[in-house]
C-alpha cells in the first residue's frame, strides 16, 4: 500500500421510525422502513450522518435494489452533491457485498454505505396466535418478517485523522445452500438453520483466529457476529468471544447493512484503543478487525444506534403488508402521477436530489427551487447554487390531503420557511396528522415520493423534529 | 400602469348556459350544441351570423376544431383558450377584445367541461413531462386551498371553531340559493350540522366545502355598445375586464401569509380603476366570485374590497354576503352549488349577471340591481390567474 495510511474516519446508522405493531403478532420491534424508504433512501440518510469530509469513492451495497441496470449509488452520490469526479458503484446481491466495499475502501479511502428493506412472507394466523407451548406444531417462521429488520450504515475511509485503524482484513468462502432468493421475488427462502450453522461455525471462527493472529492478539475487546443464519446470531457470543462486548445485530438480520449497523453500534459505545472485530457469515465469513483511537470519542454519531431504536411509531400490520405490496388496498379515486421524465430530473438533478437552491447574487432572496430570474428583484441569472438539505425550517401552514393519490395516504403537507430565509412545500415524512401545527419545526430527509412507470420519485421530504 | 379598459365599448347581448351537473347523457358537443343554441336564440342572431368564437375549455377538447367540429361551422375564426379555472374569462374576455378593436361584429365567447367522464374526483392535470418535485403535482386543489385555513386563524386569533363556521355558512348559504336555481347542480337546502359533519377531504375541509365537480357549457355573444339595442331592450355593458397572472412568489417566499390573494387584490384594483368604482362596496349590486372551497370566498371578500382584514368571517357570520345582505354573494349558488365545469364557470358567473342585470333571475331576482362584479380564478394560493369583471345595464 503508499500514500498515507487509510483508516475508519467516519461512520453512521441510520433506522427507520416504524416498528411492527402488536396486531402483527411480532414480538419485541422489529425495524420497518415507511413506504417511502428503500435502499437508496436509506443509505443517504446512513451517509449524511457519517460524512464530514469528501469520500475518495462511494460503494453502495444491498440485497434490496430499487433498480438493476441503473447504478443506485449514483442517486446517493447526487444526494450527497458529491463531484462527478468522484466513482460511485453498486454492490449487490448478498449481505457478503459489503465486504467487498470495505476491501476496496480500506485500500483507497471512499465511503461504503449498505442498506436494506427485508421482505419475508406474511407470519401465519397459528404463529401469531400460538404460544410457546404449541412450538412442536408452528409452521415455518418466516426469518426476515419476525427476525429481520430494515436500515442502513456507512462507514468512511480515509487518510484523514482516523477514528479508529484497520488492523486487517480476512475472508473465507463457502459453496452453501443456507439462504437463496429467486432474483424476480421480494422474499427468499432458507434451508434448516443448524446446518448451515455448523458450516459457518468452522470458518467464523477460523477467520478470527487469523485476524487476531495477524495482529498478534489474543483477542478482541469488543466482537460483532451478524449472519441470516439465526443459528449464527443465537450463538454469536459463544463462537468467538469479546473481552468487553460480544454482540450481534442491533436489529435482527438486515442484509448488507447487518455488519455495518453491528458495528455502528460498537463504536457508539467504545472506548479509545480498544480493538473491535465484526465478522459477517454468508457463503462463508468476512472479517474486519480495527483498533479505535483517542479521536473517537469526539466524533461519535450523533444518531447512535441505540438512541435511534427508541421513540418508535408502530404501524399496523395491514398498512405494513400494503406498504409493502404483500395486500392490494383501494386507492382514492384519483389518477396515479405521471413518472418523473429523465431530461427533466438530469437538469433539475442539483435541486430534486440535491435540494440545492439559488440564491440572489444582488438581492440575497433565496429560491426553492432554484430560479434564473429572481422572485425579489427580478434580476435574471445573478444567482448562485446554495445547498439547502441541512437547512431546518417551520411550518408556515399545512393540511392533510386525504384526497391525493399516495402509496400510504392521507398526504401530509407542510409549507416550510427556513431559517435564514427560503421557503418551499413539501410532504411530510413519518407523518402524525394530528402532530402538525403552524410553527412545528422540520428537518429534510430523502425519500422515494412514488413509483410510477418503473421510475422511482425521488426527492426530499420534511420530518417534524 | 394599468391596463386602459374598454369601458361600455361592448355589451353583451345574447347568452346560454345548460343545465350544470353529472350529464351522463350529454358528450362535451352536446353541452356546445346547447349553450351556443340558447345564446343564438337569446340574441336572436343566426349562427352564420356570428363572425369569430373563442371556446374556453381546460382539458376536455383541443384547438378550435373543439367547436367548428360539433357545430359544423364553415371556415370561421375559432380559437380555443385555456387559463386554469378562469378560462371561461378568458374566452369572453378575448371575445370582447376582438369587437373592441374593430375586427368582428358579433362575436361568441363559448367555455365548456366535460369533468365527469374520467371516473376520477375532482379536476385532473395534464402537465408536461417533469422532474417530479413540485408540489403542484400531489397536492390536490382541496388540500392547497385547506392551506388558507390555519394560516386565516393563526394570523388573525380567529378561534378555529368560529372560522369552522364561517366556512360552513359559505356552504350554507351557496346551497340556500343554488336550491332556487334550476340550472344549479345541488338544488338542496343542506343543513348546518351536515355540512359540519361531512368526511374531511382536506384539512378542515369537508365535502360540503368543495364545489361541484359537473358538465356544462355557456356561452355570451359580444357586439359593439352602440350596435346593442339592435339586438335587445336590455343589453349588458362590459365596464372593466382585468386578468392578472402571478409570478407564483408565495410559494417561495416567506413574507407571503396565505390569508389573500394578490392576484385578486391587483384584479380588482384595476377593474374598479376601469370602470371608475370607488366604493365597490356600495356600488355593485351583486358579486359572483370564485368560491372553489368556502375558505376561498371568505378571503376573496377581504382581496375584492368587500370586507376588511380579518373581518370576512365575522361579516359572512353576521350573513352581510347572503341573498338578503348587503352584498349578495353568489346568488345563483356559486360553484359550490351551482357546479364548477372548469371552462364554463366564467360564462355562468356572467349569466347570473345577464339575468339579475335584465330582471330574468325568477325567485331570486335582487330588487334592481345595476352593477354586478365576476371574479374567477385559477391556480391555488400561492400562485393563481385572477380575473376581475364589472358589467352594468346602463351605458355610462
Amino acid at each position: 500500500m503508499s500514500g498515507p495510511a487509510v483508516g475508519l474516519i467516519g461512520y453512521g446508522a441510520y433506522l427507520p421510525s416504524y416498528r411492527l405493531g402488536g396486531d402483527s403478532g411480532v414480538r419485541g420491534r422489529r425495524v420497518v422502513a415507511s413506504f417511502d424508504e428503500d435502499a437508496t433512501t436509506m443509505a443517504v440518510e446512513a451517509a449524511r450522518a457519517a460524512l464530514g469530509t469528501e469520500p475518495t469513492s462511494l460503494w453502495w451495497a444491498s440485497t434490496s435494489p430499487p433498480y438493476l441496470d441503473k447504478t443506485n449509488a449514483a442517486a446517493v452520490h447526487a444526494a450527497l452533491r458529491l463531484p462527478s469526479a468522484v466513482p460511485a458503484a453498486d454492490l449487490i446481491g448478498s449481505a457478503r457485498s459489503t465486504f467487498a466495499g470495505i476491501r476496496a475502501a480500506r485500500e483507497t479511502g471512499g465511503l461504503v454505505v449498505a442498506a436494506d428493506v427485508r421482505v419475508g412472507k406474511p407470519g401465519s394466523l397459528d404463529e401469531r396466535t400460538g404460544g410457546d407451548g404449541a412450538a412442536a406444531t408452528r409452521p415455518p417462521v418466516s426469518l426476515d418478517e419476525r427476525t429481520g429488520g430494515d436500515g442502513a450504515a456507512a462507514v468512511h475511509f480515509g487518510a484523514g485523522e482516523a477514528i479508529a485503524d484497520v488492523l486487517g482484513v480476512a475472508g473465507e468462502t463457502l459453496e452453501l445452500l443456507d439462504r437463496w432468493r429467486d432474483p424476480h421475488r421480494t422474499t427468499g427462502e432458507q434451508w434448516e438453520e443448524r446446518f448451515g450453522f455448523e458450516r459457518y461455525a468452522d470458518v467464523v471462527r477460523s477467520v478470527a483466529a487469523r485476524l487476531l493472529e495477524e495482529a498478534g492478539l489474543a483477542a478482541a475487546d469488543h466482537v460483532v457476529v451478524t449472519s441470516g443464519n439465526p443459528g449464527v446470531t443465537k450463538r454469536a457470543g459463544s463462537l468467538v468471544t469479546g473481552t468487553l462486548s460480544s454482540t450481534t445485530s442491533p436489529i435482527g438480520f438486515s442484509g448488507a447493512a447487518d455488519p455495518l449497523l453491528g458495528l455502528a453500534a460498537v463504536l457508539d459505545v467504545a472506548g479509545p484503543g480498544e480493538t473491535v472485530l465484526v465478522l459477517s457469515a454468508t457463503d462463508g465469513c468476512d472479517g474486519l478487525l480495527l483498533r479505535t483511537t483517542a479521536h473517537l470519542s469526539a466524533r461519535r454519531s450523533t444518531r447512535p444506534v441505540a438512541a435511534q431504536l427508541e421513540g418508535a411509531l408502530p404501524v399496523p400490520y395491514p398498512t405494513y403488508l400494503s406498504w409493502r405490496g404483500l395486500l392490494e388496498r383501494e386507492l382514492p379515486r384519483r389518477p396515479e402521477p405521471d413518472r418523473p421524465a429523465g431530461p427533466p430530473s438530469a437538469r433539475a438533478a442539483e435541486w430534486k436530489f440535491g435540494f440545492a437552491g439559488s440564491r440572489c447574487t444582488e438581492c440575497g432572496f433565496l429560491h426553492l427551487p432554484p430560479l434564473r430570474v429572481c422572485r425579489a428583484c427580478s434580476a435574471v441569472d445573478a444567482m448562485e447554487t446554495v445547498s439547502g438539505a441541512e437547512l431546518s425550517g417551520s411550518v408556515a401552514t399545512f393540511t392533510v390531503d386525504r384526497l391525493a393519490f399516495s402509496p400510504s395516504p392521507p398526504v401530509v403537507d407542510v409549507v416550510v420557511d427556513f431559517a435564514g430565509g427560503g421557503r418551499t412545500t413539501l410532504e411530510v415524512a413519518d407523518a402524525d396528522p394530528d402532530g402538525i401545527a403552524v410553527g412545528s419545526q422540520v428537518e429534510l430527509v430523502f425519500r422515494r415520493l412514488f413509483t410510477a412507470g418503473n421510475v422511482h420519485n425521488y426527492f426530499w421530504k420534511a420530518r417534524v423534529r | 400602469m394599468a391596463s386602459k379598459g374598454i369601458k361600455d365599448a361592448v355589451a353583451i347581448v345574447g347568452m346560454g348556459c345548460t343545465r350544470f351537473g353529472e350529464r351522463w347523457d350529454s358528450s362535451t358537443d352536446d353541452l356546445l350544441i346547447e349553450a351556443v343554441g340558447e345564446c343564438l336564440t337569446s340574441a336572436g342572431v343566426a349562427r352564420d351570423d356570428v363572425d369569430a368564437y373563442w371556446l374556453g375549455t381546460l382539458n376536455s377538447g383541443q384547438s378550435g376544431l373543439a367547436l367548428s367540429r360539433p357545430l359544423g361551422l364553415d371556415y370561421k375564426p375559432v380559437t380555443r383558450v385555456e387559463n386554469y379555472c378562469a378560462t371561461g374569462s378568458e374566452s369572453f374576455r378575448n371575445a370582447c377584445y376582438a369587437v373592441a378593436s374593430g375586427a368582428y361584429d358579433r362575436v361568441m365567447a363559448v367555455g365548456v367541461e366535460k369533468l365527469k367522464d374520467s371516473g376520477f374526483s375532482g379536476l385532473l392535470r395534464a402537465d408536461p413531462p417533469s422532474d417530479g418535485t413540485a408540489a403542484e403535482l400531489s397536492l390536490t386543489a382541496p388540500a392547497a386551498f385547506s392551506l388558507l385555513d390555519p394560516a386565516y386563524t393563526s394570523k388573525y386569533g380567529v378561534d378555529p371553531r368560529a372560522m369552522r363556521e364561517a366556512m360552513t355558512h359559505v356552504a350554507w348559504k351557496n346551497h340556500v340559493n343554488g336550491a332556487q336555481n334550476p340550472k344549479a347542480q345541488f338544488r338542496k337546502e343542506v343543513s348546518r350540522e351536515t355540512i359540519d359533519g361531512a368526511p374531511r377531504v382536506a384539512g378542515r375541509l369537508g365535502i360540503f366545502d368543495c364545489s361541484g365537480v359537473s358538465d356544462g357549457a355557456a356561452a355570451a355573444l359580444v357586439v359593439r355598445a352602440e350596435d346593442a339595442y339592435d339586438y335587445t331592450d336590455r343589453p349588458i355593458f362590459v365596464k372593466a375586464l382585468s386578468l392578472a397572472s402571478g409570478p407564483m412568489r408565495g410559494g417561495l417566499d416567506p413574507d407571503y401569509d396565505f390569508t389573500s390573494f394578490p392576484e385578486v387584490v391587483h384584479t380588482a384594483t384595476d377593474a374598479y380603476a376601469q370602470a371608475g368604482i370607488t366604493d365597490p362596496r356600495s356600488e355593485l349590486s351583486m358579486a359572483e366570485v370564485h368560491d372553489c372551497f368556502t375558505p376561498t370566498e371568505l378571503v376573496l371578500m377581504e382581496d375584492l374590497g368587500f370586507a376588511d382584514r380579518g373581518q370576512a368571517w365575522k361579516d359572512a357570520l353576521g350573513g352581510d354576503f347572503d341573498a338578503a345582505g348587503r352584498l349578495p354573494v353568489n346568488i345563483d349558488g356559486g360553484l359550490k352549488s351551482f357546479g364548477h365545469p372548469v371552462g364554463a364557470s366564467g360564462l355562468r358567473m356572467l349569466y347570473e349577471a345577464w339575468l339579475q342585470l335584465r330582471g330574468e333571475a325568477d325567485q331570486r331576482q335582487l330588487a334592481d340591481p345595476r352593477l354586478a362584479l365576476t371574479h374567477n380564478l385559477g391556480g391555488r394560493p400561492g400562485g393563481c390567474v385572477s380575473f376581475v369583471s364589472v358589467v352594468g345595464n346602463e351605458r355610462g
